[in-house]
């Protein structure tokens, strides 16, 4: 019963195969209505009581007590509803304990008392672009911000968003704990940018937009391959941006790679929860309205900057080329071989290099590949480089020296759902 | 509303003498420009001036006087404002209106309310 209300109440699954097949306990689809409508909640109690900690706690609270409560009764029909209504509840009530807050407190309580239970959904989008723009100040250190954005706008955990992020959970205790702080003892402000602030803002925003959106797609620590509410988190505020910022081609070409990435989705994962490589991907299974928005939206991107050209809309002229092959073997590695040459160009890193290693494999062989990956520095302790090394040492016949780098990458805890594939071809983990 | 210290690290020069009389000018045009925000402050002499104060062994233990600032660094504190404003951003954009923003740094610190 409650699994089924889930699967009603996630709105944003239609296409998912995962939520709804897969069996769930009744402690589990709470937990995951839960986390659904975290964030939103969250936005919405933080501008009324001007906290993020008491905002936090509140919703903690409410939380947890649906979490006592729906796997016995069921998930209600209106699970989000609900949520807000018990955490408005719960932030009143630690308002009035809390005898230090006076004098502005009381708006506070008149908002959370007098405001409909489920605002509209334009006050809902401004709630979490301020959110947005609030977690990704630039008072505030990099490191802080992204650990924010995960946990507020995410809705993980302290401790996923310390594994996600790789530091001791203690440390992003800590952290968060300084984060928030400084947001309120300094007051940075809880509101949009104006229009003159938005250029210098917007870059940390985008990063700590795809950070999320990788932590839901790659799902670093998870069992499951994909965390389909950090991905439509992700997308849905890339389309919040883009609406915003019409004109920015780094929104544009952001919101295309995220896009063109999730059109995948379906294929990406079989019926047991395994990740199907690109290569092997039923591409009848990939959303082509995604396909069509993200292809519309790299063109708007590579039109605005022609002369700078933007790494998002490389990314996603990238994943385009994929997306619009008929098949794995009429992909154009030429053409992909030549965004990564841009791409390097104006955002060398390794982990670009070793994608265009993989595509290097594709259009000239294992051979030709393994130089590539061999030249590539600092990759030492990334799992998926190892991971290549084997697969291509294994399509050599070089097999001793493919076993050990497999161990590498397991060792570097390649993700469970991914390890299987340690010896098979790397080009298809995108 | 908030308020905040926003503290001048520039060289380390007297602001009397004449030679920076043109920094000083500008140093009245931030005063005019802020003045609806400025709360108080003030330009301090070199950091030559400077003594350092410690009293060791606890509360009413000997007086330690050394020559010369706290921390001996490539900017030097050099004055400070009172700054009330709405929010940090106000704070930034009113910091980055002092000269020492271009000519060194400034840092902006909330001041805690003693109740």
């Amino acid at each position: 019963m409650a699994q089924l209300k889930f699967a009603l109440s996630c709105q944003s699954c239609e296409d998912s195969s995962l939520t709804t097949e897969e069996p769930v306990s009744p402690a589990q689809a709470a937990e995951r209505a839960i986390r659904a409508d975290y964030s939103r909640i969250l936005a919405t109690l933080i501008r009324m009581t001007r906290d993020v900690d008491l905002a936090q706690d509140a919703l903690q609270e409410a939380a947890v007590r649906a979490l006592q409560t729906w796997p016995r009764d069921g998930v209600p029909d209106e699970p989000r509803a609900w949520l807000t209504v018990v955490a408005r509840r719960c932030a009143v009530d630690r308002i009035r304990r809390d005898k230090a807050r006076e004098g502005k407190e009381a708006e506070s309580v008149w908002l959370l008392e007098h405001e409909p239970p489920e605002p509209e959904a334009s006050v809902v989008r401004d709630d979490l672009l301020r959110l947005v723009f609030t977690c990704c100040h630039p008072s505030l250190s990099l490191d802080a911000q992204v650990a924010l954005s995960l946990r507020t706008l995410g809705g993980l955990s302290t401790g996923e968003v310390a594994r996600a992020l790789m530091v001791p959970e203690a440390t992003m205790a800590k952290r968060l704990t300084r984060a928030k702080q400084k947001i309120q003892q300094a007051h940075i402000p809880y509101r949009v940018p104006s229009d003159a602030e938005l250029p210098g803002r917007l870059p940390a925003v985008l990063s700590t937009v795809y950070l999320i959106f990788n932590e839901g797609y790659a799902a670093a620590n998870g069992e499951d391959a994909m965390r389909a509410n950090l991905v439509d988190e992700s997308i849905r505020l890339g389309r919040l941006l883009h609406r915003l910022m019409p004109d920015e081609a780094s929104i544009s070409g952001l919101l295309s790679l995220m896009l063109l990435q999730d059109s995948r989705r379906a294929a990406r994962v079989d019926r047991d929860g395994a990740v199907v490589l690109l290569a092997d991907q039923d591409r009848g299974l990939w959303r082509e309205d995604l396909i069509r928005e993200g292809v519309e939206l790299v063109g708007e991107a590579l039109r605005r900057t022609p002369e700078v050209p933007d790494p998002y809309a490389m990314q996603a002229a990238i994943a385009a080329c994929h997306a619009i092959a008929a098949d794995y073997a009429s992909t154009d590695w030429d053409a992909i071989i030549s965004w990564y040459d841009v791409l390097l160009r104006i955002q060398d890193s390794p982990t670009a290099r070793l994608g265009r290693a993989g595509a290097i494999t594709e259009r000239d062989g294992p051979q030709a590949g393994l130089v590539e990956v061999d030249a590539i520095a600092g990759l030492d302790g990334y799992p998926w480089w190892h991971a290549s090394r084997a697969e291509l040492l294994m399509r050599l016949g070089r097999l001793d020296e493919a076993q050990a780098a497999s161990q590498q990458a397991l060792s570097l805890g390649l993700n469970q759902a991914h390890a299987r594939f340690v010896g098979r071809p790397r080009a298809a983990s995108a | 509303m908030p308020e905040y210290v926003a503290i001048v690290y520039s060289k380390d020069v007297d602001w009397s003498h004449p030679d920076n009389a043109a920094e000083m000018a500008e140093y009245g045009a931030f005063n005019e420009a802020a003045a609806a925000v400025i709360r108080g402050g003030a330009a301090l002499y070199p950091t030559a001036t400077a003594t350092t104060v410690r009293v060791s062994g606890g509360k009413g233990g000997d007086i330690l006087s050394t020559d010369g600032p706290y921390a001996e660094t490539k900017e030097a504190l050099t004055g400070f404002f009172i700054l009330e404003c709405a929010d940090l951003d106000e704070a930034i954009a009113t910091a980055a209106l002092i000269p020492a923003a271009w000519n060194g740094a400034v840092e902006v610190r909330p001041v805690l309310p003693i109740m």
